[in-house]
């Protein structure tokens, strides 16, 4: 619908930082009775430099604080930087690490995509959602932790490989738990993706146009949802994804049904991916060794991959030290911001929640 | 404090002092400086009495007019507000456990040895402790007045209501309108809750909650007419009375189900619950509200869910009717906890809807099936069915 903003008919109030339905972000929104007349993204509250904190530290040192932006898809925002490095360093990864990696990823975004399942469900008043998504990412968190050693944030990939192989008898117990979770999105389909009150609040929301999409720039699952069948995974393959089958899903609405779908339907997508990694691996060595600091040689690097909120990518640039001279960090979220006072405008104030974490904005990693 | 019990152990030794030291201080007040006022000395001395004999204590109470049979009794204590507040601290928890096992949890544990029975009074004890925070530029009286304001609605929508034959608190001829007389008032006070709050999320919560609240009542009202026409009667006993044979549910069956559509949005419930619409209102009109202002709101809401089951079943359900192996008021809380039962499962299933559906839901949809249900209570009575 359109709107006009009329002088002394609107009312504009903040919501956020401190608010439920925002996190640490602020939207300045203007309304005219039930209609957004006017938004203003108010990001920048958790900016802590991750970029500028890389070029004080040695190529090791940056892992860690570099998962910290996107905790729940730790390994995803580290992917393209240990690329880049290896790129820097001249080496690739042996392929049992390679596959490793991509294990280690679709367990990441599966415990992302969970994590937003989970808010979208209580957005919509839906508090089930909310509890089932939340209860069953713990399945992933322990398969996580079995092959990284910690809940969240592993550190688990490093330039040259990953730090360690798989623990004896994972294959089994993955497998066990994805029959068992693709009984539980059976039913997640029933309570929520099916539910009449869910399509009636998510059907024709927010609708974002093929053209529109390229034009804001928005990645990932968002462009999917717009009709666009663009995956890095498939585009630019990296990490032996190449070796891998399956389906982009693409959906032509562009609504917030659509990119909901689009979301659900990756978490089986995911779990094809990894049952197939987990076929291919082949034996042998998980590490190129190294001594003594990692140098990068003098030059420029990029990598690009898909994290699980869209096209992570990083640029690198080396002067030959032991820690990088400029490190850019282009992050999937930011770019998903670019959409949401476009999206937002001319809607209803209650389709606010719909549409601002339909788009899986996560304001940590586009503060960085 | 440790823990909740040690707590619970000091207040009962507090009064426990209370007790003892009251006789040692209060005794020779009345039995000695009294009397020299010149209070004759049998009310003293009936007063002792009384302490000594609990049948006197009874005796004595009753003759001030505060006993099992007298009015106040009923109205405070049974049927009455603190029947239907302990109730309703019965239904929260019933609810966090029914919704924990919906949603693979535990739910309420610690408090109280088993399954977290004492979750309720914990609760009630936390909020009593807490602030009572009045923003600056709220309008101080009216935000003081709400709480009280929709207690007192919930307690006067009570009184109309008949639990058996035998326990009521008034009786009435046309005790149906004057339910929803009382229950016009509540739009009034939740718009003055949004508006005294002096909050932009409180204000906007109270104008969604005046627009639901008012496009509710009405097709509320006209799915009562055809139980009024298939019982003749306006008064909730002979209604009852009526369903001897065949409850109305099943001659009144879109009427029943316009009735409970509309019972969830005046109790503002999901998936009509958009006054307090967390993910964008913060907490609706209730923002503001702390302490026990918040909880007395909360009272006074699960009150009036209670009130709305009870009447729930005395129109539809049959009431206390049924076979004479159990009590009528047996009957009549099994009825209740299979419809308070099915408001909670709701809960637990459903999104949110948005305020232009919840509107167009309520005029489009629910006004013409309850007139069509007029028609048919009209067909049923003239067939002679009922």
């Amino acid at each position: 619908m359109e709107v006009v903003d009329q002088e002394g008919r609107t009312l504009t109030f903040s919501i956020g930082p401190q608010h439920p339905g925002s996190g640490h972000f602020r939207l300045i929104v203007k309304v005219d009775g039930d209609f957004i007349v006017d938004v203003k993204p108010d990001p920048g509250y958790v900016h802590r430099g991750a970029e500028k904190m890389c070029e004080e530290r040695t190529y090791i040192q940056n892992i860690p604080h570099l998962e910290r932006p996107v905790i729940f898809d730790s390994s995803g925002i580290l992917f393209p930087y240990v690329l880049a490095v290896e790129e820097l360093l001249g080496v690739q990864a042996p392929p049992r690490a390679q596959y490793i990696r991509i294990i280690m990823a679709e367990l990441n975004r599966i415990i992302s995509h969970l994590y937003w399942l989970a808010i979208y469900g209580i957005f919509l008043g839906h508090s089930t959602m909310f509890m089932w998504p939340m209860g069953d990412r713990e399945l992933f968190i322990d398969l996580a932790e079995a092959i990284g050693g910690t809940r969240v944030t592993f550190s688990y990939f490093v330039p040259g490989g990953v730090r360690n192989d798989l623990p004896p008898g994972f294959k089994e117990r993955a497998l066990k738990t994805f029959s068992y979770y693709e009984k539980r999105l059976e039913e997640y389909d029933k309570i929520f993706f099916s539910n009449p009150m869910f399509l009636k609040r998510t059907q024709g929301i927010g609708v974002l146009k093929r053209e529109d999409a390229i034009r804001l720039g928005v990645t990932g699952p968002n462009l999917r949802a717009s009709g666009i069948s663009s995956d890095t995974r498939k585009d630019e393959p990296y990490s032996s994804y190449e070796t891998i089958k399956w389906d982009i899903p693409v959906r032509k609405e562009g609504d917030c049904y659509a990119r909901s779908m689009v979301r659900f339907q990756e978490l089986f997508d995911s779990l094809n991916i990894m049952r197939q990694a987990l076929d291919l691996i082949p034996e042998g060595s998980v590490k190129i060794p190294m001594r003594g600091q990692i140098k990068g040689k003098v030059g420029e690097s990029f990598a690009r991959t898909e994290a699980a909120r869209g096209t992570m990518f990083y640029h690198i640039i080396s002067d030959g030290a032991t820690h990088p001279y400029r490190v850019k960090i282009s992050v999937p979220s930011f770019r998903s911001l670019s959409a949401m006072p476009f999206l937002l405008k001319g809607n209803h104030l209650a389709d606010m929640p719909a549409i601002y974490w339909g788009l899986d904005y996560w304001p940590v990693e586009a503060d960085k | 404090m440790d823990t909740f019990e040690e707590f619970l152990k000091r207040v009962i030794t507090i009064a426990f002092w209370l007790l003892l030291l009251g006789p040692v201080i209060v005794l020779p007040i009345i039995l000695l400086v009294l009397p020299q006022f010149g209070v004759p000395v049998e009310v003293a001395n009936r007063f002792l009495i009384a302490l000594i004999n609990p049948l006197g204590m009874l005796q004595f109470i009753d003759s001030l007019g505060l006993g099992p049979s007298s009015l106040f009794f009923k109205i405070a204590a049974f049927p009455g507000f603190t029947f239907a507040a302990l109730f309703a601290t019965l239904v929260i928890l019933y609810e966090r456990k029914l919704l924990a096992k919906m949603q693979n949890r535990v739910g309420p544990l610690y408090a109280g040895r088993f399954e977290g029975i004492l979750q309720p009074i914990a609760e009630l004890f936390k909020l009593i402790f807490k602030e009572l925070l009045t923003p600056e530029k709220a309008d101080k009286p009216f935000f003081w007045a709400v709480p009280f304001l929709a207690i007192a609605v919930g307690g006067a929508f009570l009184a109309l209501i008949p639990l058996s034959p035998e326990i009521y608190i008034a009786k009435s001829e046309i005790g149906l309108v004057i339910i929803f007389a009382i229950l016009s008032f509540t739009p009034l006070i939740v718009l003055t809750a949004g508006w005294a709050s002096a909050n932009k999320f409180s204000f906007i919560g109270g104008l969604r909650a005046l627009h639901q609240l008012v496009s509710y009542e009405i097709p509320l009202i006209l799915s009562t007419i055809g139980v009024v026409m298939l019982s003749g009667s306006l008064d909730l006993m002979k209604i009852v009375q009526a369903q001897a044979s065949m409850w109305f549910i099943l001659p009144q069956f879109i009427g029943a189900a316009v009735f409970f559509v509309t019972m969830l949005a005046e109790l503002e419930r999901i998936p009509f619950d958009l006054p307090e619409a967390d993910s964008e209102l913060v907490a609706g009109w209730y923002t503001e509200y702390s302490g026990m202002h918040f909880g007395a709101l909360q009272l006074a809401n699960y009150i009036k869910l209670y009130g709305f089951s009870v009447l729930f079943t005395l129109l539809f359900l049959g009431g206390w009717n049924g076979p004479a192996i159990l009590p009528p008021l047996a009957w009549l809380f099994m009825k209740l906890f299979i419809v308070i039962s099915f408001i909670l499962v709701i809960r637990g299933t459903n999104t949110r809807i948005r305020i232009d559906q919840l509107i167009k839901l309520g005029w489009v949809y629910l006004i013409p099936l309850a007139f069509a249900n007029i028609f048919i209570a009209l067909a049923v009575a003239s067939l002679g069915i009922v």
